[in-house]
C-alpha cells in the first residue's frame, strides 16, 4: 500500500510528463487492439479504427479521471487554493497589509514573550541531567525562619547519606582581586571541591577542582569565569600558569569556565560569579571542628543519586533529619522543628519570576486574540463583498466544503505571512527588545529564537489563522444562493447571521480588552502607590559608593581584623570625604545599610543582613521571628538619611570597641519584641556562643529601607565602630555627580590603602528605582499590551459600526426623507454601538474579577476588586466606544437623502 | 446487446480483480475477459475502465508492466498483487453473502413470515 501510494504520488508530481505519455499510449493501444478485433470481423482498417474510437468514448474525460485517481489529490487542490488565495490577496493589497500587520504584531509580541518564558521557565537548566539537581533548604519553622542554611557537620551527613551523588554548599562573597592594573571587586562563590562535578560542567580550558580533595582550609586554586578572564587577564591563553591575589591570599588559576556559564543562583549577582574557590569548610581560617548548630553555610545544592526521584529522596531526607535530631538532641531543640526541604534547582533559579512571566504571556495572548477577532471582523466584511463570487462558484458546482476550504486556506495564508512578518520584526528588533528585559531576570543570556520558539510561532500562526478564518469560512459554506445571486453586482447586505456574528465578535473583543485594561490598571495603581509611599527616609541627593576591606585567610596579616583596627580607617575616610567639594554630609555603613539595595539581597552574605538573635529574659522559642535585618552604620547615618530619633540616643563618639555594644532599633522592632515596655536598656545577643550582649539605646522611626512594599519590618542598627564590616558603603549627601564623585572617593580610598577597590557609585534614587525594576517591567509591558488591546477594540467597534452605517445608508436616507431629525439618526447609530460596548464591558468585568484575583500577589496597596480601577477602566471603555461610534454616526448624519435614495 | 445489465456501483473493481486474477491482462483484455466470464451480460463503457485501473494501482492491488500483446502491440499489462489477491478473496466472500441474503429475502413467501 505505502510504496504503491508513493509511486502513484510520484507519478502525479515528479514524473508528470512520463505519466501523461504512458496514459496516452495506453489508451491508443486500447483503441488499436479493439480495431484489430473489429478488422478481424471484416471491417476496413480505417473504419475499424473509427468505430473503436467511438466505442471508447471521449479520451480526454477519461484521462482526467485517471489523473484524479493518482494519489495526492488534496495537494493539488491545496496548491490550487494557494494560487487562488495569493491572487485574491494581490488584488486587495490594502486589506492584506492591514491583516498581515495586525497578525504580525500579535504573533511577534507573543513570540517575544514566549522566547523569554521558554528560556527562563521551560528549558532545562544548562547543566548535565538537570532534573537530578536540587537545592537544599533548611527551615526552622518553630522560629519562623526559612532557608537558614546548614552547618558543616550537616553537610557531611547529607553528603554521606547515600541519597546524593554530591552535595555542595555555596557561599557567595565579594572579594578584592589585586595584582592586575587596579584592585577590583569580584563576585566570588565559595563551594565544595565537588561543585563542578555536581553540576556536570567542565572548564573550557584547564581543569576544575578535584572532587575528592578534603584537605582543611581553602584549596589554593581558583576557577575563573570567561568574563573575568577577558576583562582582567586580556584573554591570556597561558592563564593556567598565573596566580591571583584575593584579599592578599595567593591562589593559582586552574581553569576558565566557558562563556555563558552561569551559576545557579537566585539573583543576578549570584548567577554572574567571576571566581570559584573551594574548601571543605573546616580548618584554618575556618574552625577546625565546626559546631553542628552553627549554620554558616547559607545555601547548598545537590545532585541526587541516579534514578532517585525528588519525592523519594525527600522521604529519605526526612528520615535522616529525624535520626539526626535524636542523635544530637542537644543541638536540635524540638521547638525549632528543624526540617530540610529538597527543591528542584530550577525552582530556586526561576521560581520568583514564574508568575510575572505567565501573566505577561497571558496578556500578550489576549492581545493576539483580540487582533484575531479584529481580523475575523474584517474577513466577515470582505465575505459580504465576495458573496457574489462565492454564490457563482456554488452555482457552478463547487461543493460547500470546497469553498470553506478555500476561505480557510486564504486565512491561513494571511496568518502565516503575518507570522513570518512577526518573526522578521522580532529578529530585527531583537537587540532593542533585549534591553527592555530587566537585568535581574534569570537566564537572560539564554534567550534566543530557538527551534521551540519557531515552532511556537508556527503553531500560534496556524491557530490564529483558523481562529479568525473559521467564522467567515463556515458562513460562506451556508450561503443562500438565491438571495446572493439576486444582489445584482451590489455588496450583499449582511445576512442576519453574519451581522450577529460580527456583533458577537465585537462583544468578545471588548470583554477581552477590558480584562487586560483592568489588569494593567491594577498594576499601575500598585506601582503608583509604591512610588508614592512615605519612604521614611530621604533619598534625595544621596550617592552611595562601595568599597571592601580584605579578609585574608591568615588573620595575623589582616590590617582590619577587629573593629578597633578598622575604626581609624573609617573615621579618616569620613573626614576626607567630607572635605570633597559639594559634599555636605558623609556616613559609612555596611552594604546592607544602603536603603532598598536589591543587588545583594537574598544572598545572606557572611556577617551581614539577616540576624538570628536571643532577647534577654525571654526564650529563643518565643512566638516572634527572631530573624531580623540588621546593619552596621556610623553615627551620622540616621541624620544623613533624615530618619528621626524617637527615644533615647543615637551612636556617639564614646561608643567604641572597649565600651559595651549598643544598638539603635526601629519602632517596628520595639513594638514586636518589647510591646508595652520601654525598649531602652533592653538587651539581646547574637544566637551564637560567646556573642556579647547588645543594649538598646535608641529607637528611630520606621523607614522603608528594606522593602518598599512593607512599612514595618523590624530593623536593628549596630555601631560600625563596634562591629566593623568588610563591605562598606560610603553615603554622601550634597550636590554631587555620581561618576565624578566615584573618582574622587576612589582617590581618597587609595590614599589610605591602595589595595582597596571602589565601585558602584549610584544615587539613592537610582537604587530605589532599581528595586522596582521587575515590577516596572511587568507593569509597562501589561500597560503596553492593554493599550494595544484598547486600540484594537476601538478599531473593531469602529469597523462594525461603519459597516452597519454604510449598509443602512439607504434606510437612513428614507428616514431623513420622511422627516427624521439628524440627532435622531445620531442616536440610533450611537445606541447600536454603545449597546455592544456595554454588553462587552459587562462580560469583561466579570472575567476581570476572576483574573484579578489570580494576580493578587503581584498587587500592592490595592485590592483585586479595587472599585476605582474597575470604574475608571469601564468609563474609559465606554468613552472609547463613544468616539469609535461617533465618527461613523456623524457620517450617517450627513447622509444626503437624495443621494442615498438614488444609490441603488 | 440489449441484455447487457448496468453495473452495480462498486462492482467494477471486483470484476477487474477477478478478470486479472487468471493472468496478466492489458486494459482491452480486461474488458474482453469480463465480457467472456460474465457471458457478455455486463456492460462496461470502455474508457471508464481506466480510472478504475488507476485506482486499483494506487491502492496497491494491481501492478503494471509494459509488454507485447498477442498481436504484437505494445500494451500496459495489469497483474494482481498478493494484496490484490487477498482483497479479491474477501470481496468475493462479501459479495456472496450479500447475494445469498438478498436472494433469500426476495424468495420469502408470505406464509414463511
Amino acid at each position: 500500500m505505502i510504496p504503491a501510494y508513493f509511486r502513484s504520488l510520484a507519478a502525479r508530481f515528479f514524473r508528470r510528463s512520463q505519466t501523461e505519455h504512458d496514459l496516452e499510449e495506453e489508451l491508443r493501444s486500447h483503441i488499436q487492439l479493439r480495431a484489430d478485433d473489429l478488422e478481424r470481423f471484416g471491417l476496413g482498417r480505417a473504419e475499424a479504427e473509427r468505430r473503436a474510437r467511438i466505442e471508447f468514448g471521449g479520451p480526454e474525460q477519461f484521462k482526467e479521471e485517471c489523473r484524479d485517481e493518482l494519489a495526492g489529490d488534496f495537494i493539488d487542490v491545496l496548491l490550487q487554493d494557494l494560487r487562488f488565495g495569493l491572487r485574491m490577496l494581490r488584488k486587495s493589497p490594502g486589506f492584506a497589509a492591514v491583516v498581515i500587520l495586525t497578525v504580525a504584531l500579535g504573533i511577534g509580541a507573543t513570540t517575544a514573550i514566549f522566547s523569554v518564558l521558554d528560556a527562563a521557565l521551560l528549558r532545562p537548566l544548562p547543566y548535565s541531567q538537570p532534573e537530578q539537581l536540587v537545592s537544599i533548604q533548611a527551615d526552622l519553622p518553630g522560629l519562623g525562619a526559612r532557608d537558614v542554611g546548614i552547618s558543616q557537620p550537616e553537610w557531611k551527613d547529607l553528603q554521606e547519606s547515600g541519597i546524593f551523588e554530591y552535595v555542595s554548599p555555596t557561599w557567595f562573597d565579594e572579594n578584592n582581586l589585586t595584582g592586575s592594573s587596579q584592585p577590583a571587586r569580584v563576585r566570588l562563590l565559595i563551594v565544595a571541591p565537588n561543585y563542578f562535578a555536581l553540576l556536570g560542567v567542565e572548564p573550557k580550558f584547564g581543569r576544575a577542582f578535584d572532587p575528592n580533595d578534603h584537605s582543611p582550609g581553602f584549596i589554593p586554586e581558583v576557577v575563573i569565569s570567561d568574563g573575568l578572564w577577558k576583562r582582567a587577564f586580556g584573554s591570556d591563553p597561558n592563564i593556567q600558569s598565573k596566580s591571583v591575589r584575593m584579599d592578599t591570599d595567593l591562589y593559582r588559576i586552574v581553569g576558565v569556565m566557558p562563556a555563558g556559564f552561569d551559576a545557579p543562583g537566585r539573583t543576578a549577582e549570584e548567577r554572574n560569579i567571576e571566581i570559584w574557590a573551594a574548601t571543605s569548610f573546616y580548618g584554618a581560617p575556618l574552625s577546625d571542628h565546626p559546631p553542628r548548630n552553627r549554620r554558616n553555610l547559607p545555601t547548598a545544592i545537590a545532585r541526587l543519586k541516579p534514578g532517585l526521584t525528588i519525592a523519594a529522596a525527600q522521604s529519605q531526607v526526612d528520615a535522616l533529619v529525624a535520626s539526626l535530631q535524636k542523635q544530637f538532641a542537644a543541638d536540635y531543640s524540638v521547638q525549632n522543628a528543624w526540617t530540610v526541604r529538597l527543591v528542584p534547582l530550577k525552582e530556586r533559579v526561576v521560581g520568583n519570576v514564574r508568575q510575572s512571566l505567565v501573566l505577561l504571556l497571558g496578556a500578550v495572548g489576549l492581545v493576539l486574540l483580540i487582533g484575531c477577532v479584529n481580523v475575523a471582523n474584517l474577513l466577515l466584511a470582505r465575505a459580504s463583498a465576495r458573496g457574489r463570487e462565492m454564490a457563482i462558484r456554488r452555482a457552478l458546482g463547487a461543493p460547500q466544503a470546497r469553498l470553506t476550504r478555500q476561505l480557510l486556506t486564504e486565512s491561513l495564508l494571511l496568518s502565516l505571512f503575518g507570522g513570518i512578518a512577526g518573526l522578521a520584526i522580532l529578529f530585527s528588533l531583537k537587540g532593542f527588545l533585549l534591553q527592555l528585559v530587566p537585568e535581574n531576570l534569570p537566564r537572560l543570556n539564554e534567550i534566543s529564537i530557538s527551534w521551540s520558539v519557531l515552532l511556537f510561532a508556527l503553531i500560534v500562526s496556524v491557530v490564529s489563522g483558523v481562529l479568525f478564518g473559521l467564522a467567515p469560512a463556515l458562513q460562506a459554506g451556508r450561503l443562500d444562493l438565491n438571495h446572493a445571486l439576486k444582489q445584482e453586482g451590489r455588496v450583499s447586505t449582511g445576512s442576519g447571521e453574519r451581522a450577529r456574528t460580527r456583533r458577537a465578535l465585537v462583544i468578545t473583543e471588548f470583554a477581552l480588552s477590558l480584562v487586560l485594561m483592568i489588569a494593567a490598571g491594577l498594576l499601575l495603581r500598585s506601582f503608583w502607590d509604591l512610588l508614592n509611599v512615605q519612604l521614611g527616609f530621604s533619598p534625595q541627593s544621596v550617592i552611595s559608593v562601595r568599597t571592601r576591606l580584605p579578609a585574608p585567610n591568615d588573620p595575623g596579616i589582616d590590617k582590619y581584623a577587629t573593629a578597633s583596627q578598622e575604626a581609624p580607617f573609617v573615621r579618616e575616610l569620613i573626614r576626607r570625604c567630607a572635605t570633597l567639594s559639594g559634599v555636605e554630609e558623609v556616613a559609612i555603613g555596611d552594604t546592607a545599610s544602603i536603603p532598598l539595595d536589591e543587588s545583594l539581597r537574598d544572598l545572606k552574605l557572611i556577617s551581614e543582613g539577616q540576624f538570628l538573635f536571643k532577647v534577654e529574659g525571654s526564650d529563643v522559642q518565643s512566638d516572634h521571628s527572631t530573624v531580623v535585618e540588621r546593619s552596621s552604620v556610623s553615627p551620622d547615618y540616621f541624620h544623613l538619611l533624615g530618619i528621626p530619633l524617637l527615644r533615647g540616643r543615637l551612636f556617639n563618639e564614646l561608643d567604641n570597641d572597649n565600651t559595651p555594644q549598643v544598638a539603635v532599633i526601629n519602632q517596628a522592632m520595639a513594638q514586636s519584641y518589647w510591646p508595652n515596655e520601654d525598649p531602652l536598656g533592653k538587651r539581646f545577643k547574637a544566637a551564637k556562643a560567646g556573642a556579647p550582649w547588645i543594649t538598646v539605646v535608641g529607637v528611630i522611626a520606621n523607614a522603608r529601607t528594606q522593602s518598599l512594599a512593607q512599612a514595618d519590618l523590624p530593623q536593628i542598627y549596630l555601631d560600625l565602630y563596634q562591629t566593623g564590616a568588610k563591605r562598606l558603603a560610603i553615603l554622601l549627601r550634597g550636590h554631587l555627580h555620581a561618576a565624578a564623585i566615584a573618582d574622587e572617593v576612589r582617590e581618597q580610598v587609595r590614599a589610605l590603602d591602595p589595595t582597596l577597590p571602589v565601585s558602584g557609585a549610584e544615587t539613592l534614587n537610582e537604587t530605589v528605582s532599581a528595586s522596582l525594576a521587575q515590577r516596572r517591567f511587568s507593569m509597562e509591558m501589561i500597560t503596553l499590551f492593554a493599550l494595544t488591546a484598547l486600540l484594537l477594540a476601538g478599531l473593531g467597534i469602529y469597523g462594525v459600526i461603519s459597516y452597519l452605517v454604510s449598509e443602512r445608508t439607504q434606510e437612513i436616507g428614507i428616514r431623513l426623507a420622511l422627516g427624521a431629525s439628524r440627532s435622531n439618526i445620531l442616536r440610533i447609530v450611537l445606541r447600536q454601538g454603545l449597546g455592544l460596548a456595554i454588553v462587552g464591558a459587562a462580560v469583561g468585568l466579570v472575567c476581570a474579577l476572576i483574573v484579578s484575583h489570580l494576580m493578587a500577589s503581584l498587587l500592592y496597596g490595592v485590592r483585586p476588586t479595587d472599585p476605582l480601577t474597575f470604574a475608571a477602566v469601564a468609563f474609559l471603555f465606554i468613552g472609547v466606544a463613544v468616539v469609535a461610534c461617533y465618527l461613523p454616526a456623524r457620517r450617517a448624519m450627513k447622509v444626503d437623502p437624495l443621494v442615498a435614495l438614488r444609490y441603488e | 446487446m440489449d441484455y447487457e445489465a448496468e453495473l452495480l456501483p462498486g462492482t467494477l473493481d471486483l470484476l477487474i480483480l477477478k478478470a486479472v486474477s487468471i493472468g496478466p491482462l492489458h486494459g482491452y483484455g480486461v474488458l474482453l475477459r469480463i465480457a467472456q466470464i460474465s457471458g457478455r451480460a455486463l456492460l462496461i463503457q470502455q474508457g471508464a475502465l481506466y480510472p478504475a485501473l488507476f485506482r486499483l494501482v494506487r491502492q496497491g492491488l494491481l501492478k503494471t508492466s509494459w509488454d507485447k500483446s498477442e498481436n504484437n502491440r505494445r500494451a500496459k499489462f495489469y497483474e494482481l498483487t498478493s494484496k490484490g489477491r487477498k482483497r479479491l478473496r474477501e470481496e468475493t466472500e462479501g459479495w456472496n453473502r450479500l447475494v445469498a441474503a438478498i436472494a433469500s429475502a426476495l424468495a420469502a413467501q408470505p406464509q414463511e413470515i
